[in-house]
């Protein structure tokens, strides 16, 4: 069926000089988008082309979005297919009929400015350069005083070995039950077909009641570091320790927040630990800034909660509790995690200190939503804190006292 | 395999799509137009993603309708398995079955086979998708898939491609007319390359102001044009404020239900208290809409 997308009553109309050029150029899209990082299989520009030969090229519209139809699987990507697309059509082409053809060096010219021109523009999209340069300005680079910094009263070889502990930690993965069923000897209820295959094979006797049991799955983690200046001592070691988890567990989404968040799960999956860290730090460019713990959870609420928070996942949030913010918008954000989550643990380094209170605005009000609130300050905390996840019960805990 | 699909009257081209989905009430801009012409030309799924009530679930009914042709819906769940979309054998019938030879003395080698036939198969959604007994195509929506299990993602990638279900004890099942997919998701999660990839892919954004008019005109035809020009820009300035929830083309729909019932014809800040529950649905949203109230009415009439 040749003629499926334009009847034979609907002869494609001759295309302008215009919407040649551009159908043209267009054949460069899916391999621009692939440099740009967005991934398009040979499948997907073999549907495309076959979609082109179904839709008006001289209708801009059409072409745009059978071409987003098939050449994008998110809407993340739409910006930057966007911006492509844009390009495309507003570029100049070489052989275009009726205009002077140009001397053949400039030709040849053409197609490889194109591209570096679109290689430039790729860079400024990580849409966040533009406020990182002002948030650097006047200040050294973050990553170079994430790394000359040192971890509290630690020196540095203490923190070497006390990074290399962190990795060596044996986690448990915490387990939830889903509502999947998998064969088993002992479960809540038969495996009716297994049954009825083994009664018919012995004369309509069941001799053997093979079972259902639910299958376990491992719940997700999100973790969220206050990298922020009174928690700045800790941030190399917290990013460690997030790396560590990430290396551990499946399904780690992985946060630093001070004035703004980031999201660092990208980074901190890098095999190796140390570029991982390195990357992680590297992306961070508000460290030691203020905290606005509650307009950070809320652009956490915002963009990631929706995809992180479902599925009984288990909310880890490291933080003194200063903040310098809105604590109703923080009370606000925490209780839509707490709502969300199976469990949300706030770790706090001062908690470890003698007669510490949570009295900081931040944290006093925090603690209603909390399952659990614990210290962190020394490596033990942080094996307890593995103890504690491994013995989580599947039903909920109550919630932590000082209401 | 080929991949083409049947004509389909009144979707051959991507101006006759839209036409026909408005026909059906459903109001599509050129681009998802564009999309579902070239998903029924193609015979691709069509993947819609976007947030809650923005009208992706009705796409499939429309389609439905415009098509005169079954839907038939999956709504997904976490646990959803191969035995609630697809197929579950009769155990009750098969055991009956086996008894009853039993007491007859009707032992033979082929028994097993026997009880897991046609007859004792109880057929789901998607095996009465691909049924031979299709005049046409159906619709099979296979709505929020973000909430089902990876597993079932898994499963749904060779029904996509060949449109073909394999029960061991059977055979292979396949369909005569292949019919029209759309997946739905919220994106609670995201779903995988490989089922996205074989998908045409659509974001379903919130409406234009002029297009959520021409939807509230639809099909809401009793509400005065004067209130439902409030009521848009109403509901299109909340979309702007950070919402725990915010209100999607459902819930204008059914706001403006709700105020015609109670007899509103104009909004103020007195009209507006007590249908709040059908435009939001999150006290905190509630709280915070009815304290800018009446700086919004007021931006709104200036």
């Amino acid at each position: 069926m040749s003629d499926a997308g334009s009847g034979p009553d609907a002869p494609t109309p001759a295309l302008g000089v215009e919407a040649q050029v551009f159908a043209r150029n267009l054949l460069m899209l899916p391999y621009l988008l692939r440099r740009a990082g967005v991934p398009v299989s040979t499948g997907q520009t073999l549907s495309w082309l076959d979609a082109l030969t179904r839709v008006e090229l001289g209708d801009r519209s059409q072409v745009y979005h059978a071409s987003r139809a098939l050449l994008t699987t998110s809407v993340e990507h739409f910006r930057i297919f966007d911006l492509f697309f844009a390009k495309l059509l507003a570029a100049p082409d070489v052989m275009a009929p009726g205009k002077k053809r140009r001397p053949r060096a400039q030709r040849r010219k053409a197609e490889p400015a194109l591209l570096s021109y679109m290689a430039d523009k790729l860079r400024p999209f990580e849409a966040e350069t533009e406020l990182e340069d002002r948030d650097r300005r006047g200040s050294y680079s973050a990553a170079e005083r994430l790394q000359s910094r040192s971890f509290g009263a630690m020196s540095e070889r203490e923190l070497e070995q006390v990074k290399r502990l962190i990795q060596d930690f044996r986690w448990q993965a915490i387990y939830r039950k889903t509502r999947r069923f998998e064969v088993a000897a002992r479960g809540q209820s038969l495996a009716m077909r297994r049954v009825l295959a083994s009664a018919a094979r012995h004369g309509g006797h069941a001799l053997e009641l093979p079972r259902l049991r639910r299958k376990e799955k491992q719940r997700p983690i999100v973790l969220l570091a206050d990298i922020s200046g009174s928690m700045e001592r800790y941030a190399r070691l917290v990013l460690h320790f997030f790396c560590a988890l990430t290396h551990a567990y499946k399904n780690v989404e992985a946060f630093a927040f001070g004035t703004r968040l980031t999201r660092l799960t990208p980074a901190l999956r890098l095999k190796n630990v140390d570029r991982a860290v390195a990357e992680a730090s590297g992306q961070i460019h508000d460290l030691a800034g203020g905290t606005r713990i509650g307009q950070c959870l809320s652009s956490f609420n915002r963009r990631w909660a929706g995809r992180t928070l479902g599925r009984g996942a288990i909310v880890v949030i490291l933080s003194d509790g200063w903040d310098r913010g809105d604590t109703a918008l923080l009370t606000r954000e925490l209780s839509f995690i707490a709502r969300r989550c199976h469990r949300l643990i706030w770790l706090n380094p001062l908690l470890a200190r003698q007669g510490y209170e949570p009295r900081a605005q931040g944290m006093a009000a925090a603690l209603p939503y909390l399952d659990d609130f614990l210290p962190l300050d020394k490596l033990r905390d942080i094996s307890d804190l593995a103890k504690h996840l491994a013995k989580l019960q599947p039903g909920r805990g109550s919630r932590v006292a000082f209401h | 395999m080929n991949a083409e699909a049947e004509a389909f009257a009144g979707f051959t081209s991507v101006e006759q799509t839209r036409s026909s989905l408005l026909a059906q009430g459903y109001v599509a801009e050129s681009g998802l137009g564009t999309c579902v012409f070239l998903a029924l030309a193609m015979g691709k799924p069509l993947l819609l993603e976007g947030a809650a009530g923005v009208g992706k679930t009705e796409v499939a009914k429309v389609l439905a309708a415009a098509l005169e042709t079954t839907l038939i819906r999956i709504q997904c769940y976490e646990g959803l398995d191969v035995h609630h979309a697809v197929y579950e054998w009769n155990y009750p019938r098969q055991l009956l079955e086996l008894q009853r030879r039993g007491a007859l003395h009707e032992d033979g080698p082929s028994q097993e086979r026997d009880i897991f036939s046609e007859d004792f198969l109880l057929r789901r959604p998607i095996l009465q998708a691909i049924d031979q007994s299709h005049e046409r195509s159906p619709v099979l929506l296979i709505d929020e898939l973000d909430r089902a299990d990876e597993e079932f993602e898994s499963y749904l990638l060779e029904l996509l491609s060949d449109f073909q279900v394999t029960i061991p004890e059977l055979g292979t099942l396949r369909a005569r007319h292949r019919p029209v997919v759309i997946l739905t998701s919220n994106r609670t999660r995201e779903l995988h390359d490989a089922l996205k990839r074989r998908c045409a892919y659509y974001w379903v954004d919130y409406p234009t102001v002029d297009k959520e008019l021409e939807i509230v005109g639809i099909k809401r035809p009793q509400v005065p044009a004067k209130l439902a020009k409030q009521l848009v820009a109403f509901v299109q300035r909340l979309r702007q404020q950070e919402l725990q929830k915010a209100p999607g083309v459902a819930e204008t729909l059914e706001w403006g239900q709700a105020l015609m019932k109670l007899g509103v014809r104009e909004l103020s800040s007195e009209t507006l208290e007590g249908a709040w529950g059908f435009l939001l649905k999150a006290q905190e949203d509630i709280d915070r809409v009815r304290a800018m109230a009446p700086q919004l009415l007021q931006e709104l009439s200036a």
